[in-house]
């Protein structure tokens, strides 16, 4: 792909273009369609980790938690005063949201990095279920500090989340995971996945390798939670549990793990489905479980994923 | 080509049941939310009873303003974050003119900055913490708030319970639990008693005798727990066993059939404070019981039954005086509520949006619920 | 000190119930080298079928317990031994993290059924065993608690015995050290596979029961919190070892009731996997397990 920073750019204008023919669209579809821009966020920065990576990792969402906190709190807390009384122009706004998202990323990322290093040792089950404790942990955590609202969450969040800004995430979040994962240095996140003792026989640092997908993951997954809480305009500890780590990790597998357009599609699926499927709402959810079982018997490969014949995650 | 056919077979389908389902426009629709399902259904249930009741007799007397009301209800399914979800749907989707919900505090305080952003007016049934209704100017409610019920308890705990040194049992992640224990604990030893022991316990546990030995060992005559049915009727049944022979009693939240069927022998004797007792002589009380007895198959209802009916009525009321949907104008009728004759008392609307309302004890006699005393403001 | 004596107490009653729900998890691992996270979905399974058989049976009496705990165990076993035949079997031999995904299928699978066919709701569990209170000086403890303890000592001595003492229980042994070599040897794997699914479900029902018993609310979602619990009881005594995971149980029950008894009790579930987590760190084969080799 020659000169993917172009492509990065028109992606960067395409947002800003939609974002300005927004109000024509009804409100309601623009909701889904901020939805699904989170999710897909979501899905492919796990993607990176579990797919690409193979490290199973069940606590994604305690890392969006950890950005949409950090986002809030720079909002509610840091935008009075940085914006003033008024709340400041539609510009000033933007780059107070900008920042938020940034530190939200970097917030989600440090804690990648506080629990990629301990969990690297581990493999497959019991990866996946420190993890999935990781993101437990990480919840009572918010749930007793008081100064982020505890058990109350965090609520009243300006409603900063908008079309461009959705759209400007997903095109840096799916140009960060292919350029990286197509380039020579990511070829070492395939090699890790397919065989880490060979990868170490030939001198790969497997150990940096998945610290960085941990890391990268969890930055987008951060973004993505700023941009849920300034979408939901409520944040609450129970909103981030390992359901929601749950509802992510399915998106994958339907996706085909390690296939980013694969994911891609199948995040706006999933996200979709329950709107679609409101009336029989309660059903939703053993439609998705069968689909995981079969799926995983008949076509573990993914939905979306053409590229290899048979088992091959 | 099949990869292209595969896409658009999947797609398509998708593409068409969104298409499905557009609203028509001539009655006047409001929302309600609440939990249907899940471990808060007894108060979804209830209130969700109450308004239907109240719409079914407006449409029967022809509707307002010369429409038909319609009712729009979604499950939050006692899940986080679901409340919100519904909020922007009923603001984007269904463009309802004011939505009726909220019976934990939570819920409502997720659905309250969305509706308040899209200047639609929400009236919480039986949302008690007080950030609810600091959410914004469209948000109201029509029961009391947790300063009010707290304080409530402490002067039934020292005045009628004669109660010196009480224990504390909350959950410390319902906002609504920590938010009125705290009052509590203010207007108990305000009034001359000691809080000897406060312990914590989270939302969905079923072990407490860890805490309910260390409360025992303090030397408790009365203990206070600030949650759920199911965790109130656990506990009891947990604290009789440990050998705990004082008076339990716990909040609103308490209310429900399951507080009994569960606790069985265990809460005979326990109290509650709530919004209305269907024990009550007055009239509005009478005849609101024989309404919904009347639609409901000859059930009784609950104070939150009758909060959510004086919610949908309170909301007709303003209609019907503000004279149009438009949501400046129904704003403004709502928050001049004055005295307005409800199941639950008289309601009229202060200027922090809340309602003034007395309190009233239940408790637990012969397998039911009885009344005990009436607590005003 | 009499606080504390009474605080152990508790403890150990919710360590019995942690220890069963643990067997389990630990007899499918050794046997099998996966985590079955459809384990406490089957747990929940057993209280509904109490729930629905305890409606017909007379009440408080100590036969109609055993009946309703019985007829558990047995629905449950069958439970499992089909989630075995029908999910996990096809996929034996594949990658394990596919057996992973499909386990957490399974496991969303009960439980979001359950929330359609018994409904989201909590339901109240009967009282199948007579109820009442021992004391002991300033002690108490509930004849359910002493009827967990019971259970769960019988269960794990009985379990004990099959393992070691039948021809079927060194047949799992045999699977669980190499399954190729145990093959060779003329064991019918799928049948000992088979086995496995259903004695640890069987143990599960049992739980589930006990469970409901000592707390009479329950819903389709009751088996997520116990079940991460158990198993995190089941790798600190050393999973795959059976007195391991009794005494993980026990331990972690005794652990979990001290601190929710303290001021911290609110941190109660982030301390339980923030012992998993070091456990799995510095200590992976648990306290009674042995330590084992990868080989490349």
């Amino acid at each position: 792909m020659p000169r993917p920073h172009l492509y990065l750019l028109v992606a960067l204008l395409a947002a800003f273009g939609i974002s300005y023919f927004s109000d024509r669209i009804d409100p309601y579809h623009l909701d889904v369609i901020i939805g699904i821009g989170i999710n897909v966020i979501l899905a492919v920065s796990l993607n990176l980790v579990n797919g690409y990576t193979g490290q199973f990792s069940l606590g994604h969402a305690g890392f969006m938690s950890v950005g949409a906190y950090l986002a809030a709190a720079v909002s509610l807390f840091l935008g009075p005063r940085l914006l003033g009384e008024e709340g400041g122009t539609a510009f000033q706004q933007g780059l107070l949201f900008l920042g938020a998202l940034t530190a939200g990323g970097l917030g989600a990322a440090l804690a990648g990095l506080l629990v990629g290093v301990p969990s690297l040792r581990l493999k497959g089950d019991y990866l996946a279920l420190v993890t999935l404790g990781f993101g437990e942990i990480i919840r009572v955590i918010f749930q007793n500090v008081e100064f982020l609202g505890g058990a109350l969450g965090l609520n009243g969040i300006p409603a900063y989340t908008s079309i461009f800004w959705v759209l400007a995430f997903v095109a840096l979040s799916v140009f960060t995971v292919t350029c990286l994962v197509n380039s020579t240095y990511g070829r070492g996140f395939l090699a890790t996945h397919d065989d880490e003792v060979a990868s170490e026989a030939v001198g790969l640092n497997t150990t940096r390798y998945k610290i960085v997908a941990f890391v990268i993951g969890a930055f987008f997954a951060g973004a993505a939670g700023g941009l849920y809480g300034h979408f939901k305009m409520t944040i609450t500890p129970t909103g981030f549990d390992f359901t929601k780590s749950i509802e992510i990790v399915v998106m994958v597998i339907l996706g085909g793990m390690g296939n980013t357009v694969g994911v891609i599609l199948a995040a706006i699926l999933l996200t979709l489905l329950p709107e679609v499927l409101r009336p029989i709402a309660e059903y939703r959810m053993i439609i998705y479980s069968l689909l995981l079982i079969v799926l995983m018997i008949a076509r573990p490969q993914g939905l979306f994923n053409f590229k290899y014949g048979k088992a091959k995650s | 080509m099949m990869r292209l056919r595969y896409y658009t077979g999947i797609f398509g389908c998708v593409a068409a049941l969104l298409t499905v389902g557009q609203a028509d426009e001539a009655p006047i629709k409001i929302g309600q939310y609440g939990a249907f399902t899940g471990k808060e259904a007894a108060f979804g249930v209830s209130a969700r009873k109450g308004v239907m009741l109240a719409f079914a007799e407006a449409n029967a007397a022809g509707g307002l303003l010369g429409r038909k009301l319609e009712l729009i209800t979604e499950d939050n399914q006692s899940k986080a974050g679901e409340s919100a979800t519904i909020a922007k749907k009923f603001v984007s989707r269904d463009k309802v003119v004011a939505v009726l919900g909220g019976n934990p505090s939570t819920n409502s305080l997720e659905a309250a900055p969305i509706l308040q952003n899209a200047r639609i007016p929400m009236i919480a049934i039986s949302s008690t913490n007080p950030r609810v209704t600091e959410m914004g100017s469209y948000i109201f409610r029509v029961c009391f708030i947790d300063s009010f019920q707290g304080a409530v308890l402490a002067k039934f705990a020292r005045t009628t319970l004669h109660a010196q040194r009480a224990g504390i049992l909350s959950s410390a992640n319902n906002p609504y639990s920590v938010g009125i224990a705290k009052v509590f604990r203010e207007k108990f030893t305000a009034a001359g008693g000691v809080v000897a022991i406060e312990q914590k316990h989270s939302e969905g546990d079923k072990d407490f005798r860890a805490q309910l030995t260390a409360i025992k060992n303090a030397g408790v005559d009365v203990i206070f727990h600030s949650s759920n049915y199911t965790e109130g009727a656990l506990i009891c049944i947990q604290a009789r066993q440990l050998g705990f022979t004082g008076p339990l009693f716990g909040g609103d939240a308490w209310e429900a059939p399951q507080l009994i069927e569960i606790g069985g022998a265990a809460v005979e004797g326990a109290y509650y404070s709530t919004h209305a007792s269907p024990d009550s002589t007055a009239p509005e009380m009478q005849n609101f019981i024989r309404q919904y007895r009347a639609l409901w198959n000859g059930e009784t209802p609950d104070s939150i039954a009758a909060l959510g009916y004086d919610a949908a009525r309170l909301l007709f009321d303003a209609l019907r005086r503000a004279g149009t949907t438009e949501s400046v104008k129904l704003r403004e009728a709502i928050a001049t509520t004055t005295d307005l004759p409800g199941v639950t008392g008289r309601i009229t609307i202060d200027k922090d949006r809340n309602a003034s309302k007395s309190a009233v004890i239940l408790t637990v006699k012969g397998g039911k619920f009885a009344y005990v005393e009436t607590i005003d403001p | 000190m009499s606080e504390f004596l009474q605080q152990l107490l508790n403890g150990l009653s919710l360590g019995a119930i942690y220890a069963l729900i643990a067997l389990g998890y630990t007899m499918v691992y050794g046997v099998l080298r996966f985590i079955n996270f459809a384990h406490s979905d089957v747990f929940m399974v057993g209280a509904f079928i109490g729930y629905y058989l305890g409606q017909h049976v007379p009440q408080n009496t100590f036969w109609g317990g055993l009946v309703v705990l019985f007829a558990a165990m047995i629905g449950c076993a069958l439970l499992g031994m089909l989630i075995e035949r029908l999910a996990y079997r096809p996929l034996r031999g594949g990658a394990t993290l596919n057996v992973l995904i499909t386990a957490i299928g399974v496991s969303l699978l009960l439980e979001y059924s359950g929330q359609v066919f018994f409904g989201a709701t909590p339901r109240t569990f009967p009282a199948v065993f007579p109820s009442t209170n021992f004391a002991f000086g300033d002690l108490v403890i509930s004849s359910n608690q002493v009827v967990v303890i019971v259970v769960t000592t019988l269960l794990m001595v009985g379990l004990q015995l099959i393992v070691y003492r039948t021809k079927i229980g060194t047949a799992m042994r045999a699977v669980a050290l190499n399954p190729k070599a145990a093959q060779l040897v003329g064991v019918n794997n799928d049948v000992v596979i088979s086995f496995t699914f259903g004695l640890g479900s069987a143990l599960a029902g049992a739980g589930g029961i006990l469970y409901a018993l000592n707390y009479p609310s329950i819903e389709p979602l009751m088996g997520v919190m116990p079940g991460l619990k158990a198993f995190v009881a089941a790798v600190l005594g050393g999973i795959g070892n059976i007195p391991g995971a009794a005494l993980g149980g026990l331990l972690l029950g005794t652990i979990e009731t001290f601190v929710n008894g303290s001021q911290w009790s609110t941190y109660k579930d982030a301390i339980a996997f923030a012992l998993l987590i070091i456990i799995l760190l510095f200590r992976p084969a648990g306290l009674l397990g042995k330590v084992r080799v990868e080989k490349v």
